[in-house]
């Protein structure tokens, strides 16, 4: 169940990758569409907190492009619509995850990550 | 029986058979909500305000459906694929993650509104190798660290936890303070074996101007109930008031005796008459 919402948080956490580990890119994934109730107020708060660039680029990744690549000024009913189906209807079920920087590769099966690190890799 | 932490690391004690059973128990559910409920009471999130929360060692899901009833959208982690499994089982709404928190996390700075833990930080304070990244007080720093980033200005994480000693508890929360946190212990019900809860608060930011809030005090409502004793003592009771206890050896018990003795040719049964088995008056 690894929706955009978290892989827009989530980079490498193994030892000595600290620069160019976001955002973690997706490789042989399996999606799945759920949906999920719509709340607008949630969406706007969360909306600073977001990698904008990340997060339209992810969204290609996996098929979909109805985000404009810029935050648009004007928050509508449509374009919250279509950012909650991004951020939170798509599942990513099977797959992988890899770090650019340090090309680990986080095994998604499912649809939970596994974000376990050898002994090695713990910072 | 020894506590669980003692006995296996977790990804191996909660198994697919101690999962289930978890999960199961409608004890461990209770327990497991209503210390939920107290966390988001000391979380003190505004109130109609859609948040962000992580439930740190979510397990099978038995708060995150708390979160999920309450209106929060929530991230967990947790280290058993055993317990997650049953997770996704009980279909939560929230997204999973099979992680060691004592490696940290690798959330983006400022991520979360807010972190609950349930009984999961005392897993942390033992060392399962050797090595020098396993030493809990490695593991604590590596954990409060990366959580501590991981979590919005200002925020709170309340993580509740069974320590075994004051030693614990000690180590826990320098180490969370070295790691940039502000805030203190809350013991619920101090004075109760059985209801006591502690619960580490840690504030991020605002400059200290947070204050630590206040355990709960007295006796927990469970134990208020009911007394010590107080089902034998019940049972006495109705004993008494359903009258005189039937004597087991009656007219009829020494009548079958007797009949007993008689055929297996025992010399000197007394005869039977209407005397037998009758109470001899209190003054001969």
């Amino acid at each position: 169940m690894v929706r955009l919402i978290t892989h827009n948080l989530l980079a490498c956490h193994a030892k000595g990758c600290t620069s160019n580990n976001f955002p973690l890119q997706f490789k042989d994934v399996a999606i799945e569409i759920r949906e999920a109730e719509f709340n607008p107020d949630f969406l706007r708060g969360f909306l600073a907190r977001l990698e904008w660039g990340a997060l339209v680029d992810a969204a290609r990744q996996l098929g979909d492009t109805s985000l404009p690549p810029e935050v648009p000024d004007m928050l509508d009913d449509d374009f919250l619509k279509s950012l909650h189906h991004v951020l939170l209807e798509i599942h990513v079920e099977e797959g992988a995850m890899i770090c650019p920087n340090c090309q680990h590769v986080y095994a998604i099966s499912n649809g939970i990550p596994n974000m376990l690190l050898a002994e090695h890799e713990i910072g | 029986m020894s506590r669980p932490e003692l006995q296996a690391p977790p990804e191996i004690y909660y198994g697919d058979i101690e999962a289930k059973k978890y999960t199961n128990n409608s004890r461990i559910q209770q327990i497991q909500a209503d210390m939920t409920y107290r966390a988001l009471e000391l979380l003190n999130l505004p109130p109609d305000e859609p948040a962000f929360l992580l439930d740190i060692g979510c397990g099978s899901g038995l708060s995150g459906e708390i979160l999920d009833d309450e209106g929060y959208t929530w991230v967990g982690v947790d280290v058993a694929p055993s317990m997650l499994e049953v997770a996704l089982e009980r279909e939560v709404e929230g997204d999973l993650f099979l992680q060691d928190i004592g490696q940290g996390f690798g959330f983006r700075p400022g991520s979360f509104d807010g972190a609950i833990s349930i009984s999961v930080i005392q897993w942390l304070l033992n060392a399962e190798t050797s090595h020098p990244t396993s030493s809990p007080p490695h593991r604590l720093a590596r954990f409060f660290t990366t959580l501590h980033s991981a979590l919005r200005n200002p925020s709170r994480a309340i993580l509740q936890f069974y320590p075994t000693s004051d030693d614990q508890i000690q180590l826990i929360t320098s180490i969370a303070q070295k790691a940039g946190f502000g805030g203190g212990v809350v013991v619920d019900y101090p004075n109760s074996k059985k209801a006591r809860k502690v619960f580490l608060c840690l504030f991020v930011g605002s400059g200290g101007a947070q204050q630590v809030p206040k355990g709960l005090e007295g006796e927990s409502p469970e134990e208020e109930e009911r007394a010590k004793f107080e089902k034998r003592r019940e049972r006495i009771k109705k004993r008494e008031k359903d009258g005189k206890r039937k004597s087991i050896k009656g007219k009829d018990w020494i009548l079958k005796k007797k009949e007993l003795y008689r055929q297996r040719g025992k010399e000197s049964v007394p005869r039977d008459s209407k005397f037998t088995g009758r109470k001899r008056k209190p003054v001969f």
